[in-house]
């Protein structure tokens, strides 16, 4: 029977097929929002969360911000590694000034730190060298730069050994950093950037003059949450016991933060699509409604033949089934396409996958859409008393 | 009188009643009929007399108000919609004056919704569609949709749809209604013909010509039967 009523239905969709596409069109539509939408964001989400990771799970960032008139020095932060809970550490200040370079001048960010920032924010040189222990000991003007800077500024890659006046004073370039092209990099940390050493920076400006913030890298990634109460154990006893003089921030806490927000935001764009995809069950339901009532005489004849009304509600439901059911189809295999297509526009930035878990739902929302709403005019047909329904004069 | 099992349609003291305009209309009134198997008969009556309602309550379309109507022995009373669509399935044919085929199908296909309904097995629906069909002369036309068909064409297609079944009764309301007199001699030949190889007619006209083919006619006035000799 179901069979049969599967067959009934392909007849009727088949013999109005202008009308059955754009009846499924609303659900494609629908589908497409959904589908793409929420695979877009869970692919930058893991996106997201992978470059998070790649800096380490075992980092710690801390910002004091009541020294109590005692701050930190670069030694204390220097003797901070002695604890075995430590593996390194790096203080980092960050000023904006104006660099020139011949006649070319721009403002770019300058970033005072010591050469454990390398490793702890896993960087990558393009040539040269990164800050070195020495540079830093012994107040060198010596630069590495960020790759737009050395393309907007310079107007070169070979950069090592040039100089560039940071506010006035002169500093030699003895390194290149990589560019980072990755979408997530050039959103969260782009521009012109470039690193001195920490008692250089101190120089030239008075943020630097003492350690106000830095990184921390514990020694065992498994043990991130005893670094961190170690760490604040330190800064609790360094700054008179109290709590509000300095912040602590857990990589991984950045980490899941970052991922509940693209969550919600996947959520979100989930919703809006999904109401469009209900918009196209209501299409459903009123193209089913005119069918319904446009058929009066063949429900009327079927029902005299012998039909039972639960058949004709089957097959009416079956119907909308089969319009929801085909317009999902329809839906996916485009929202595949869409995809690819996607990919192969962002090439090496980021890359986009078909999220199946929002593909179930698609498939689901769209069976109870067919469902909810193949239901009423189903029973509508189902209830025509067949003496008047032979009587219609469609 | 007849044994019970030779009679398809015992009707005892039938009414049926309307309210139309807060009046009470007696569409049938106190009416007795029976009719036994193989009988070929009409019931003729101008429009309006309550033929309409009485072949509504014969043909398991509608339930009476009043009185008993047993359908091959079995009390059609208060049965459910289910029930009833289960019996015309069963033991009716119907064929009406608008011939009544569902146009998007072809005339193979209106043959075999009926059985389609009774869940029966493809091979067994193929075989007796096209039994039905060959017994209407129309086994070249099967793949035919009915505006494809001439009107004659299409009753012929209507009946092999309720010979298709095997009913206890077949029920025509003005079959040749709509046909130009040749093709309703034809048709009406077809019903001799039928009723000669044993089935049970009713043919329901308001056409003395077409009424008097019967071997039976009962008239049908104010809502009461009459039996014409």
């Amino acid at each position: 029977m179901i069979f049969q009523s599967i067959k009934m239905a392909w007849k009727a969709i088949s013999s109005s097929k202008m009308r059955s596409f754009l009846t499924m069109l609303g659900i494609i539509i629908g589908v497409v929002a959904l589908v793409v939408l929420v695979s877009i964001a869970t692919s930058a989400t893991s996106s997201v969360t992978d470059k998070i990771s790649s800096l380490g799970n075992n980092m710690l960032t801390a910002a004091i911000s009541d020294d109590k008139g005692n701050p930190l020095t670069l030694e204390e932060l220097n003797e901070l590694t002695d604890y075995s809970e430590f593996e390194m550490a790096a203080p980092y200040g960050q000023a904006s000034v104006t660099a020139k370079y011949e006649y070319n001048n721009d403002s770019a960010t300058i970033y005072g730190t010591t050469a454990a920032y390398y490793d702890i924010q896993g960087l990558e040189l393009a040539s040269g060298r990164f800050l070195k222990t020495a540079d830093v000991e012994n107040n060198s003007y010596v630069a590495v730069v960020s790759a737009s800077v050395a393309e907007d500024l310079l107007e070169t890659n070979d950069v090592i050994g040039k100089t560039i006046s940071l506010d006035g004073t002169k500093f030699q370039i003895v390194g290149l950093l990589a560019e980072d092209d990755s979408l997530t990099a050039s959103a969260m940390n782009s521009g012109m950037k470039i690193y001195i050493p920490f008692t250089t920076a101190a120089r030239l400006s008075d943020t630097f003059s003492d350690v106000s913030s830095f990184y921390i890298m514990a020694a065992d990634e498994d043990n991130l949450d005893l670094a961190e109460a170690a760490l604040t154990s330190y800064l609790l006893s360094r700054f008179e016991r109290d709590e509000e003089a300095f912040t602590i921030v857990n990589q991984t806490t950045i980490q899941e933060t970052m991922a509940s927000v693209t969550n919600t935001m996947a959520i979100m764009l989930g919703g809006i699509a999904a109401i469009s995809l209900l918009v196209g069950g209501i299409g459903i339901m009123n193209i089913m409604l005119v069918s319904v009532t446009e058929r009066t005489r063949e429900i009327g004849i079927r029902k005299a033949i012998g039909a039972e009304p639960g058949s004709i509600m089957l097959q009416f439901l079956i119907e909308a089934l089969v319009v929801s059911l085909m317009g999902c189809a329809i839906g996916i295999l485009l929202s595949v396409v869409i995809i690819q297509i996607a990919t192969i526009v962002a090439g090496d930035t980021m890359t986009f996958h078909l999220s199946y878990g929002v593909v179930i739902i698609a498939v689901t929302f769209s069976l109870a859409i067919g469902v909810i709403f193949g239901i009423y005019p189903a029973r509508k047909a189902a209830k025509k008393r067949p003496i008047e329904a032979l009587r219609y004069d469609g | 009188m007849e044994d019970n099992n030779t009679r398809i349609i015992e009707i005892h003291d039938v009414s049926k009643i309307y309210t139309i305009g807060g009046e009470e209309v007696r569409a049938l009134d106190h009416v007795d009929l029976t009719i036994g198997r193989g009988e070929f008969v009409s019931i003729i009556g101008p429009s309006g007399s309550g033929k309409s309602t009485l072949m509504n309550i014969i043909g398991c379309l509608d339930v009476a108000d009043e009185g008993e109507y047993l359908l091959d022995g079995q009390p059609i009373g208060k049965y459910s919609e289910k029930e009833l669509a289960r019996i015309r399935n069963k033991k009716l044919g119907f064929i009406f004056q608008s011939f009544n085929l569902i146009s998007k199908m072809t005339a193979e296909e209106n043959v075999e919704l009926p059985l389609i309904y009774q869940r029966m097995s493809v091979t067994e629906r193929k075989k007796r569609v096209k039994e039905a069909l060959e017994r209407v002369e129309l086994e070249k036309r099967g793949k035919h949709k009915p505006t494809e068909l001439s009107g004659g064409q299409q009753q012929r297609v209507a009946i092999a749809r309720a010979l298709a079944t095997n009913p206890s009764l077949i029920l025509a309301d003005e079959p040749t209604g709509n046909l130009d007199s040749k093709t309703g001699v034809e048709i009406m030949n077809l019903f001799h013909e039928l009723n000669e190889s044993g089935n049970t007619i009713v043919l329901i006209t308001h056409d003395n010509d077409v009424a008097r083919q019967a071997r039976r006619s009962v008239n049908i006035k104010d809502g009461r039967a009459l039996e014409v000799d």
